[in-house]
């Protein structure tokens, strides 16, 4: 299958393919991609779960190991031979095409869903400017009496996200109907994804500036912010303190590897095109370094003023838990007012359950632990849409905090978009879909609108499930096994000496050792340990999702479903096809070269196809 | 005569402690939360704050049924706690030694609640009538939901940046055509200034030219 190209390395012309205005924005745009919601809601959570600072030991080996070898290699990749992923990878071998293919379809694949999560940050933005905030009460029902039901029942926080946000069914199997309210936003979203990558990474580059940049001041306003609140040191120190007896669970290892991997956005083609607009004399290594320190940098700066607002919330959960009990104790006794406070509650609670132990008993207090309101821990959008708006709304002037938030939110998904718009644009753009006379603004154009269309289908009631299907399945094991066909590919086919020749001609210096190492066996073996691993858990039990049902016998409780058949059909498909590109291009071009060897007097295609491949492709501005 | 006296004190106090007791009929709890409501303004529950309870009882009692009837006497309270709370009573006094029916105290209570809340600086959560729910208030709502007015303030500013972006794309465009096919004009009369390097002004453009070696040829060759 090794095929031995020209000898001569390629010199790529300096020609009109667009280039980043300097190298700040070229640094900002692949930090931006790579810092996205991930790590906000996810990296935190993953400390909390897998022992606090001890997590960092298995992030920081996983880091050094399949990270930065990953990412070092996708920039070099795209830098030398400046094309998107279909154009690189075809350049590296036709074989090697499917591997282009299939990141360019997992870039469709996310930018889609991805960009409805963003309709649901813009939702509760716009929602964030009035007083009070619509998710801190609950609406009263028909006559006035009482509150709305499925609002009284669980919280006005879920009820806002579940019902007046998704209007979400009871199952995936019931589609509902759209909800007109989030195709506005949907259709704002893209309207401002058009706007920002109307012409390629002429106004991307632009834009970063502001989306790259703005999270961080955010951030810092909240960790300045977070660190007053009461309570936030008992969550910081929840958060870090390290329990290093969960290195011995190896899906903690699991779990920080497959972290570092998405969190980086490693394999989706948008590094490869943004790399691919650089110069070619450029030190790749040291921005591959660079960007990803910084984004690991970034995750456990975020951590911070999340668990100091998430220690607030749970401290407040916890006294108005041991308020609520004195309440009924005054009431029930009749004792005045003040008589029991938080602090003598204890020595109250233990006089009076020897005293009136019948009494305390029909009381049915709640038992107040704060350890159990730390504990509950969540990640993804519960951490964003239902416990921090919960906490918002407990901090004084809530409706800055809570417009902030969603912008930072929104800005950290917008840089991401550009992203993984960016792998789905420049191949297309080198494949010339639309003729060359026609501008980019077309073609961008296109691509948002056809995307908008598809992800109506997001805003219907059982949006949410569908979006956790593909976050689940088309953002996972493709991407798991696109990375291993990438080190592969460039190690053993085109093979490592000439790979390393080529980032020496463009860094200036020799690659160091640890490189070698670490392309050649530690990132491929990782990533085949990780990507079974991965594939066994989710084989071990049938997929199955939490549905919010009101009809639900132990509601508030989510209910635990299983995916019918077909929904887990498209599971299967989801995370299949695009791996699935690699075999079956390389399987096409094997059988197309036995159809013509067959016939002597043609010539081999590849000679032609790798020139063919090569031709700079120029477009009018 | 004031054996007599006496005795009828007695038989009414006996009456009273008879009518108002906790879980007696048409008898209500009133459980009164004043450092929650007020903290540091508080002020202490006594015999006065009872005496002005009594008399804003009346008062709706009055209001309710306009018949100006109820006296503050007509209001008993009884088993006052620490916490604040006790129980009370309306008599009647045209019917000896009976209680108002409790649904008409709680029709009273409830259309002048506002009344009474104030007269204690109190709200329905902090001066609780067990056992009579206050009808909740109505969220305001403005005529356009908010968010709708933010949405499109969001959508203004961003129709107007592709706009512009689209027209100073499609201006750069013209532009380059523009300056393109000058470009190409100029690039054509400097070729045609220049065929083979020879200026056409040079060449002759009607005939053509005599070519000197060929005609020497021809003149030695006898035609045939």
């Amino acid at each position: 299958m090794s095929k031995d190209l020209s000898a001569a390395p390629e010199i790529p012309k300096e020609d009109d393919r667009p280039k980043w205005d300097n190298k700040f924005q070229y640094i900002l745009s692949c930090i931006g991609f790579a810092v996205g919601l991930g790590n906000v809601w996810r990296f935190p959570y993953l400390c909390q779960i897998h022992g606090g600072g001890a997590f960092l030991i298995p992030y920081f080996i996983a880091l050094l190991f399949e990270g930065i070898p990953l990412l070092h290699l996708e920039l070099a990749l795209g830098q030398y031979l400046r094309k998107g992923s279909i154009g690189a990878w075809n350049t590296i071998s036709p074989y090697l095409g499917g591997v282009g293919i299939g990141s360019w379809m997992v870039s469709v694949l996310v930018s889609l869903y991805y960009n409805t999560v963003l309709t649901w940050v813009m939702w509760y933005f716009i929602n964030s400017f009035q007083e009070p905030l619509p998710w801190s009460v609950c609406p009263l029902n028909e006559n006035r009496t009482g509150f709305n039901e499925e609002c009284h029942e669980s919280t006005a926080v879920n009820y806002f996200w579940y019902r007046k946000t998704l209007n979400i069914t009871p199952d995936i199997a019931e589609s509902g109907k759209l909800q007109w309210w989030l195709i506005l936003c949907l259709a704002a979203c893209w309207l401002i994804v058009y706007l920002c990558t109307i012409r390629g990474i002429e106004t991307t580059g632009k834009a970063i500036y502001v989306t790259a940049i703005f999270p961080y001041l955010v951030l810092t306003i909240f960790l300045i912010q977070g660190l007053t609140l009461p309570g936030a040191t008992e969550g910081l120190i929840y958060l870090f303190t390290p329990n290093l007896n969960i290195l011995k669970n190896p899906r903690v290892w699991l779990d920080a590897a497959t972290q570092i991997f998405f969190s980086l956005s490693l394999a989706f083609g948008g590094l490869i095109a943004f790399a691919s607009y650089n110069p070619t004399k450029n030190d790749c290594e040291k921005d591959a370094v660079t960007v990803a320190i910084v984004n690991s940098m970034t995750s456990l700066y975020a951590s911070i003023p999340v668990f100091s607002v998430l220690g607030f919330k749970a401290t407040t959960a916890y006294w108005d838990c041991l308020d609520r009990n004195i309440v009924n104790i005054i009431n029930e006794f009749d004792l005045p007012e003040e008589s029991i406070m938080r602090q003598n509650y204890t020595s109250w609670i233990s006089f009076l359950n020897s005293s009136y132990p019948e009494k305390i008993a029909g009381l049915k207090l709640k038992n107040c632990d704060l350890q159990e309101f730390l504990d509950q821990s969540v990640s993804g959008t519960g951490l964003a849409f239902i416990v921090f708006t919960q906490a918002i709304i407990l901090m004084p002037g809530s409706q800055a905090w809570a417009i902030l938030f969603f912008i930072m939110l929104f800005s950290l998904g917008l840089s991401s978009m550009f992203g993984n718009i960016e792998g789905v644009f420049t191949p297309l753009l080198e494949l010339q879909i639309i003729p060359k006379s026609a501008p980019k603004e077309l073609l961008s154009g296109i691509i948002c609108l056809i995307s908008f269309l598809i992800a109506l289908s997001f805003t219907l009631g059982s949006g949410s499930y569908w979006i956790d299907i593909f976050d689940r399945y088309a953002a996972s094991v493709p991407l798991l096994v696109i990375a291993f066909f990438e080190v592969i590919g460039v190690v053993y086919i085109y093979k490592i000496k000439r790979f390393s020749k080529d980032v020496e001609w463009m860094t200036g210096r020799k690659l160091n050792l640890y490189w070698h190492i670490a392309w050649r066996f530690i990132s491929p073996l990782l990533l085949l340990i990780v990507f079974m691993a991965f594939v066994t858990l989710q084989l071990q039990k049938t997929p199955s999702y939490t549905a919010w049902n009101p009809k639900y016998e132990g509601f508030p409780m989510k209910e635990e479903k299983v995916y019918p058949p077909w929904v887990q059909a498209i599971c299967v498909l989801l995370a299949a096809l695009p791996g699935m590109c690699v075999p079956l291009v390389a399987l096409f071009h094997l059988v197309k070269k036995k159809c013509r060897s067959k016939d002597p007097s043609f010539v081999p295609s590849e000679v032609f196809s790798c020139q063919g491949a090569n031709s700079t492709f120029s477009h009018p501005k | 005569m004031l054996r007599a006296l006496l005795l009828t004190l007695s038989v009414v106090a006996i009456a009273h402690a008879e009518l108002c007791k906790p879980d007696a009929q048409n008898a209500f709890k009133v459980r009164i939360s004043i450092k929650t409501a007020l903290g540091d303004n508080a002020y202490a529950w006594d015999a006065n704050e009872e005496y002005l309870f009594k008399a804003m009882v009346a008062f709706a009692m009055r209001r309710y049924s306009s018949k100006s009837t109820t006296q503050i006497s007509n209001v008993l309270l009884c088993n006052v706690t620490d916490r604040v709370s006790f129980w009370f009573v309306v008599t009647d006094s045209s019917k000896n030694v009976t209680t108002v029916p409790g649904s008409e105290v709680e029709a009273a209570i409830r259309m002048n609640r506002n009344r009474i809340n104030n007269a204690f600086l109190l709200s329905d959560k902090t001066l609780q009538f067990l056992k009579i729910t206050s009808t909740l208030s109505p969220p305001v709502e403005p005529s356009t939901p908010v968010w709708l007015i933010v949405f499109g303030v969001v959508l203004c500013i961003i129709v107007a940046g592709i706009v512009f972006l689209v027209v100073s794309g499609i201006q750069k465009h013209k532009k380059k055509n523009k300056d393109s096919t000058e470009r190409e004009n100029l690039e054509e009369k400097v070729e045609v200034t220049l065929e083979n390097g020879i200026p056409c002004e040079a060449l002759d453009l009607k005939a053509g030219h005599i070519n000197g070696v060929f005609a020497a040829d021809d003149e030695r060759f006898t035609s045939l």
